[in-house]
């Protein structure tokens, strides 16, 4: 299958070509949050506080490794299920937010959202998280250390293997997928 | 360990034993293992269905995942982020003897153990509603049979999230029968879609008590990948809702395909006149088991 390339921060016109089933390889920075790290970041948001980091053009990567073995830069690093930060990401999207990627459906209000601030959601292959992991070529905490495995990291990937699972246009291949294939 | 005693009559009477620090050690190799390495029946189960799945990202899917399951044994580092619940099957002979500590103690502290050493996730929060996590991925699920015999039988069978809540148990009408049952069993499979991260494994329990039949889905998920039932209209089930469930479309992380599940397990107990529970426990493709006897 034809792989796109593409570097972080995202383009907007390079989001806006992007369409549901397309595999795209990521390179660049990636922050990772998941549920705690979300709340967090709303309650800074709330207070008018700036972020750990600048939402424009970024992709958050909702994950929790495994801790780091000795000499290695990241433990298995799978993405975790979406659906724990729907709540969140609205807004985050609002804000200039142009990336995600986890795994499982996102609900209408998300989906929506991604079309209104021409974003996307990605997927990475669930539980592929040793192969997933020799992409990440470097780690740091970012903000939260006490959060442990949820503290937001920055991530630098090179070739970072997603699928396009909702696009610009509001497609969701989830949906499309399943029609393609159900034969109940 | 065996030691000897009299009994009444002045026979001989031999006692194995069995020190508890020796059951720590093999939980925490065995919690190791489990999420190091993929069971064989898994990886076939991945060639085989690598043949037939028709979608091409279903395809590309099931490669990573092969490649992923090598990258995991190699490096020993666990094949998902998520090391789950230490989930774990005690079978306890009725005539051993357990020294230098209690036997569930024992257990926690291989749990501890493994997770540190096997740099495994801490997953556990120690209140369901107040959730602070515990730091050692401890208290273990621990299930415990006595069995005949002096041997200890420990499966550690770390179970994920994502799979683990997409799980769902209903008390059917005995009326509703097999179509009740087999109604059921799709209905979860499809509001499950990608997020139990497919292609899955299924156990499905049905009978017993609303808690027995929970225990008999999960114990479904503890056998040899594809190895039918024992009773044949119960393996004939399990045919019919493997091609069932894989007609569902839902294929290789939910993205479409023919490759939803790997195999359908399931298991039956008696129960009550008026009663028909079903639970359906579903597994991701890291359905991770090890065992050990001591
Ligand atoms: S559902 Fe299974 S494979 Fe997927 S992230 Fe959870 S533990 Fe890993």
């Amino acid at each position: 299958m034809p792989q796109i390339k593409l570097s972080t921060p995202l383009a907007d016109e390079n989001v806006e070509n992007l369409r549901i089933g397309q595999k795209v390889l990521l390179n660049g920075i990636l922050y990772t949050a998941r549920d705690a790290a979300h709340k967090k970041m709303m309650e800074l948001l709330d207070r008018g506080e700036p972020l750990p980091f600048d939402l424009r053009g970024n992709v958050i990567y909702y994950v929790g490794p495994s801790p780091t073995k000795p000499g290695m830069v990241i433990g298995s690093a799978g993405p975790t299920t979406a659906g724990r930060m729907d709540a969140y990401t609205p807004r985050l999207l609002s804000l200039g937010l142009k990336g995600m990627i986890g795994k499982g459906k996102r609900t209408p209000e998300v989906i929506k959202a991604i079309k209104q601030n021409k974003s996307v959601y990605f997927t990475a292959v669930g539980g592929a998280a040793a192969l997933i992991s020799q992409s990440i070529k470097k780690c740091r905490v970012l903000a939260y250390p006490e959060l442990g495995p949820e503290a937001i990291h920055e991530l630098y990937v090179e070739d970072f293997p997603v699928i396009v699972v909702n696009d610009s246009l509001g497609g969701d291949l989830y949906d499309e997928g399943i029609k393609i294939y159900s034969t109940i | 360990m065996q030691h000897f005693f009299y009994n009444c009559m002045g026979e001989v009477l031999s006692i194995k034993t069995i020190a508890a620090g020796a059951i720590t050690e093999t939980v925490a190799r065995l919690c190791m293992e489990a999420n190091f390495f993929l069971g064989q029946d898994i990886t076939d189960a991945f060639n085989k269905t690598l043949g037939e799945e028709t979608s091409l990202t279903g395809k590309e899917i099931l490669k990573q995942l092969i490649q992923n399951a090598q990258i995991a044994a190699e490096n020993k580092v666990p094949m998902c982020q998520d090391t789950g619940v230490a989930v774990i099957f005690l079978e306890l002979g009725q005539d051993l003897q357990i020294a230098g500590g209690g036997l569930y103690d024992a257990v926690n502290e291989g749990v501890r153990k493994g997770y540190a050493e096997g740099y495994l996730r801490k997953s556990v929060v120690d209140h369901p509603l107040l959730r602070k996590n515990t730091g050692d991925n401890t208290p273990a699920v621990i299930h415990t049979k006595i069995v005949p015999g002096e041997n200890l039988k420990i499966t550690v069978a770390p179970k994920g999230g994502g799979s683990e809540n997409m799980s769902a148990i209903k008390m059917l009408k005995p009326s509703e029968g097999i179509e009740g049952v087999k109604k059921f069993v799709l209905e979860t499979v499809k509001a499950a879609g990608p997020n139990p991260c497919p292609p899955i494994v299924v156990g499905v329990g049905i009978g017993g008590t609303f808690e027995k039949c929970a225990l008999l889905a999960k114990e479904a998920l503890l056998r040899k990948l594809g190895g039918p039932s024992p009773i044949p209209d119960i393996a004939e089930l399990e045919k019919e809702l493997m091609n069932a469930v894989n007609k569902l479309g839902i294929g290789p992380q939910g993205l479409g395909g023919r490759t939803t599940a790997l195999a359908v397990h399931v298991e039956i107990y008696p129960c009550h006149i008026a009663s028909l529970p079903v639970a359906v426990n579903i597994n991701c493709h890291s359905t991770r088991h090890k065992e050990a006897v001591l």
